[in-house]
């Protein structure tokens, strides 16, 4: 079943035209990557799917979210689509925590807004409980001291942990994760990517991931969207597109990620 | 893994914050006492005209032979209450403007800032003037009606700025995302995160209120006799100043007291409220 169809999507500030055409389709519980260099309007694809673009951009075409429209819906009925269909991860988990609300009552509000949604709303203790159950899925240590912590205590892995953690609260289809590892190290980004992984399997969600570090894409999704400059220049399952990339800017792509590779490695 | 930052519960208190507290409770608890007892009848004649200070008149007579000491107590409590109602009304048609003005088009915003920088250039105490002018009679309640509509101007320019750097936050967006409305973030992102900031924004203009409340009473417009509004008093002291200087000290020294008291108090407020400060003095 197709949980979202993306026709001619485009985006524009004034008359720049930011995303360009853009079609594509997702089913249920599959995984796509959107990849591309910063500018290249992927994450402003991402914010235009649930209908969270700035006043000053314009997004024309259609996008059709669990089978609702969202270019051009009403505030009112964007606000009941979104966290009960999407859910987003964000690049920094620092800002996109209140810094004056301890880590728990963030999970619980999400918790409690998202069972009030589903009309059995949940008493303190019911709360408690899942906030509880929601860190240990995400293997947040010590989850009686970050329930009560503030997020400038904790460590950069940790936070994105609690963004996950807050993403599942609302038990979404689908998981959009935007560029979700890029400000940890490298360490903390595999048990990331690998914590992303199990969840999206586990839960059945839909991922969409944007990203513009190809292995990262590689190893957790199955389809990848190469955008240029606001359009997709290549799609494909992503085996195929690494392994033979037809066009000149993915081989472009490639080619740095190996050549960053092997400085690594001659480091 | 499990590095923390700062759990030090123990934190010290700036001194200053004590002071401000120390103050402000002072103020708070004779206003309060006034309320049951006061060491004279306020309109009494209890002693000799204009006597200098004594055991039995702290800051002396005035002209009337009435306790000046008395009157200044009363005056702690009707400066709080100035205060307070001022702000109070101030805030909500300040924060409401302010906020409203953050969630605008942005020619709804522009329009709306252009017209709160133009009230904001009127002194407040012309516009609570004004205000005062506009109605039948002059009233404790009227003068804290009129200061707390002066106040809103700055109030909602400070919210609306406030606000509209919370509102373009990761957090925010976030709350969005997973199907938060805007009112409920207003009440549990938005106003807690502008609060630190906001509650001192609230303090300064407690201490303008008290300091305008004065300035109006002194020229009349304020809380009509037989309420002992400093300002009153020092109206009264004037023409006595040189011959019984007291009678204007007193007064004086209460009306700074307090607003320093409430300035110094705001500022320790703001250390306490932001978890980022925390530990860092």
């Amino acid at each position: 079943m197709t949980l979202l169809d993306v026709r001619d999507l485009s985006v524009r500030a004034g008359e720049r035209r930011l995303v360009d055409g853009l079609t594509f389709r997702l089913d249920e519980g599959e995984r796509l990557g959107i990849i591309g260099e910063s500018g290249s309007g992927k994450s402003l694809t991402a914010t235009a799917l649930i209908g969270l673009l700035p006043a000053q951009l314009r997004a024309t075409g259609s996008v059709r979210l669990d089978g609702s429209e969202v270019i051009g819906a009403s505030e009112r009925s964007l606000v009941d689509l979104r966290g009960r269909v999407a859910a987003t991860v964000f690049q920094d988990p620092l800002t996109a925590l209140d810094p004056l609300m301890p880590l728990g009552r963030q999970i619980g509000e999400v918790v409690a807004r998202a069972e009030r949604r589903a009309g059995r709303p949940a008493g303190t203790g019911d709360v408690r409980a899942a906030v509880l159950r929601l860190m240990e899925q995400v293997r947040l240590p010590d989850p009686e001291r970050i329930v009560r912590a503030y997020p400038h205590e904790i460590s950069g892995g940790q936070r994105q942990r609690v963004a996950i953690a807050m993403a599942l609260a609302c038990r979404p289809k689908l998981l959009i994760a935007d560029e979700p590892t890029t400000a940890l190290d490298v360490t903390t980004q595999k048990e990331i990517l690998a914590l992303l992984a199990e969840l999206v399997a586990g839960h059945r969600m839909t991922l969409l991931f944007i990203s513009h570090d190809l292995p990262v894409v590689a190893g957790i999704v199955d389809r990848v969207l190469v955008m240029k400059s606001g359009a997709v220049v290549e799609a494909g399952p992503v085996a195929r597109v690494f392994s033979a990339p037809e066009h000149d800017y993915t081989r472009d792509l490639l080619a740095a990620a190996a050549r960053f590779d092997r400085a690594l490695e001659g480091a | 893994m499990t590095v923390v930052l700062s759990t030090a519960p123990e934190r010290a208190v700036s001194w200053t914050f004590r002071i401000g507290l120390a103050l402000v409770a002072l103020h708070v608890g004779v206003g309060l006492l006034t309320l049951v007892w006061t060491p004279y009848d306020p309109t009494a004649m209890t002693g000799g005209r204009l006597s200098p200070p004594s055991l039995a008149h702290w800051a002396g007579t005035d002209r009337l032979g009435r306790d000046v000491f008395t009157q200044v107590m009363i005056g702690s409590r009707i400066a709080l209450q100035v205060g307070i109602g001022a702000v109070a009304i101030g805030a909500a048609i300040g924060v409401t403007i302010g906020l409203l003005a953050a969630f605008a088009t942005r020619w709804a915003d522009d329009a709306l800032a252009a017209t709160l920088d133009i009230l904001i250039a009127f002194p407040t105490l012309l516009i609570a003037m004004l205000v005062v002018a506009a109605t039948e009679q002059a009233s404790l309640g009227t003068a804290i009606l009129a200061l707390g509509i002066a106040l809103s101007a700055i109030l909602a320019r400070l919210t609306r700025i406030l606000a509209k750097r919370v509102i373009l936050m990761d957090y925010i967006v976030a709350a969005r995302v997973s199907g938060s409305s805007w009112p409920s973030i207003v009440v549990v992102h938005i106003l807690p995160n502008i609060w630190p900031t906001l509650s001192v924004g609230f303090a300064l203009q407690f201490g303008l209120a008290v300091i305008a409340e004065a300035s109006l009473s002194y020229l009349g417009l304020g809380a009509p006799p037989p309420n002992a509004s400093w300002g009153r008093i020092l109206q009264e002291a004037q023409g006595t100043v040189y011959t019984a200087p007291f009678g204007a000290i007193a007064p004086g020294l209460a009306l700074v007291s307090l607003s320093i008291g409430v300035n110094l108090l705001a500022d320790g407020l703001r250390d306490l409220a932001d978890p980022l400060r925390r530990g860092r003095r």
